[in-house]
């Protein structure tokens, strides 16, 4: 029979759910970092890269369109290395905070989950920083031909997440067998007041509304996206290859081809990452409906960071996918969707700081 | 803990650990391995352009479209495993909050964890066979995930109004 566990052994909810909300909120702060200062700029320099690209076909100069294509590549490993890092890290943070609130069906001893949540949390930071780092690591001093130390590290780091869930697994198993010896941790009851049952209300929904637009956009919009890409890059090489040997060039033709394939990138784009953030946020609106109970805050500030935490959860899909009609406005207020989300997680995150370690007690007054 | 509740939770952490085994094997067996196959396959295709060779362009970007296609549906179903997990277990914890009796909340947790396995199941199907079935078992298990959805949306939303 295992004893149960000290007060410093039982606070692995604590550290997954301050962990899961950083992870969140890291990983947001990052995607709109990346979405301003980078995202943009990079797809101007590929669809520049491809102009140059329809240039050297035409000017028969394979070694220029090899540079291009190296260069396009280049671009396309940063803008996909930093969109898995930034997904990660909000999925991890998503998990995170499961976990946390899967803890009191969790039987086992408070130091085994104490030292789960930790290796989950170690795995969850490794993976998306080590993804990060992939670009600018490469495959220097690596043992293997085509993966780098960055991506050994992430894939470490993937695994570490894995052995920690596969730990938690066995200890629903376990309590679903019926051990119950170990959980003296957090038996908090699910807050039931006004913002979590809003927030539980509206997650729902939002999940419901990527779903509908998922499946929209997979029967009517998808292949046809995909049959359209194969198209432009043909007629792109088509148009240059009839330059050749032309005695005046007129590029115009493949360099609108180009501009029609970057149009058609872009509608691929913003249609899965409004489908993505959509329910993501959905699911963080959730998660944050059961998590309000460890929230130290006045239920005032509670209604009011749930309220802002739904406005943003809204408007940064919404305005994601009006971003082709609407251009840099709608851009402008996507972002700062997703910023009225930080913010009200962060909010969050300092009501759940002021607990005291101690699960279930409240030491001071709410604000 | 209810049979619904066990169900989803159970099942949904199996899902995220089925999900991310599958996304470390994809990224350590075949993720790089294809993003070179799309990269050098599109660049190929250029480089015969530049040279005239127009059927041979249009053979390497075949090769970089069946590329492309397979890896986004990887990915996609990397992804959906687990974003469909997390929906599982977060449903798990407050399932008791659905206003039905547990016979209908055994079967809604049902439909989720079943649409859950096949939804990404299927899109997965469709890297080996671009036919009917595996199209009609991602729509069978999405349409599951959609109406499960809808019925504990409308659950929550007369919890709030009662």
């Amino acid at each position: 029979m295992e004893t149960k566990p000290s007060l410093e052994e039982t606070n692995a909810s604590r550290l997954l759910i301050v962990g899961g909300i950083a992870l969140i909120a890291g990983g947001m702060i990052f995607g709109d970092l990346f979405a301003v200062f980078v995202l943009h700029q990079n797809a101007n320099k590929i669809g520049e890269g491809l102009i140059a690209a329809t240039d050297a076909v035409a000017a028969k100069d394979s070694a220029a369109v090899a540079a291009r294509f190296a260069d396009i590549g280049g671009r396309l490993e940063n803008r996909g290395t930093k969109v898995d890092a930034h997904v990660h890290m909000i999925d991890f943070g998503f998990l995170a905070l499961l976990l946390a609130l899967l803890q009191p069906y969790v039987a086992l001893a408070g130091r085994t989950r104490k030292r789960l949540a930790q290796l989950f949390i170690i795995g969850a930071v490794m993976l998306p920083v080590s993804v990060f780092l992939i670009r600018y690591v490469g495959l220097a001093h690596s043992p293997l031909a085509t993966i780098g130390w960055a991506s050994i590290f992430a894939d470490l780091g993937g695994l570490l997440a894995i052995i920690a869930c596969a730990g938690e697994l066995t200890g629903l198993w376990r309590y679903s067998r019926g051990a119950r010896e170990t959980l003296a941790e957090d038996s908090a009851s699910i807050d039931r007041g006004w913002a979590s049952g809003v927030l539980l209300g509206g997650g729902t929904l939002l999940i419901l509304a990527g779903f509908l637009h998922g499946a929209f956009y997979a029967v009517f919009d998808l292949q046809q996206h995909e049959a359209q890409d194969q198209i432009a890059l043909e007629t792109m090489i088509s148009a240059s290859v009839a330059q050749q040997d032309a005695t005046s060039r007129n590029m115009r033709d493949a360099h609108l081809v180009v501009e029609g394939y970057g149009g058609i990138q872009a509608e691929k784009a913003v249609n899965i990452a409004a489908h993505s953030h959509i329910i993501e946020f959905g699911l963080l609106a959730i998660l944050l409906a059961l998590i309000q109970q460890y929230v130290l805050l006045a239920e005032s500030w509670k209604r009011t960071w749930a309220v802002i935490m739904l406005i943003g959860s809204v408007a940064l899909p919404l305005f994601v996918l009006l971003e082709l009609k609407l251009g840099l406005v709608a851009g402008g207020i996507a972002d700062a969707g997703g910023l009225l989300v930080i913010v009200a997680l962060i909010g969050m995150l300092a009501g759940v700081l002021r607990r005291t370690g101690q699960p279930g007690s409240q030491r001071g007054s709410a604000a | 803990m209810s049979g619904s509740r066990k169900l989803l939770i159970i099942s949904g952490l199996a899902l995220a650990l089925w999900g991310m085994s599958f996304g470390l094997y994809y990224a350590l067996a075949v993720e790089h391995q294809t993003l070179d196959k799309i990269g050098s396959s599109l660049a190929t295709s250029f480089t015969h352009g530049a040279k005239g060779d127009l059927l041979a362009a249009r053979e390497s970007l075949q090769t970089y479209a069946d590329a492309q296609y397979d890896y986004v549906r990887s990915v996609d179903v990397h992804s959906h495993w687990i974003g469909l997990a997390m929906l599982l277990i977060v449903f798990g914890v407050v399932f008791d909050r659905v206003s039905f009796p547990e016979s209908r909340r055994m079967l809604l947790a049902l439909m989720l964890v079943v649409g859950s396995v096949t939804f990404p199941l299927g899109v997965l199907l469709q890297t080996l066979d671009r036919g009917f079935l595996p199209q009609a078992v991602a729509a069978f298990g999405a349409g599951l995930v959609i109406i499960a959805l809808a019925v504990i949306a409308l659950s929550f939303a007369s919890n709030e109004r009662d």
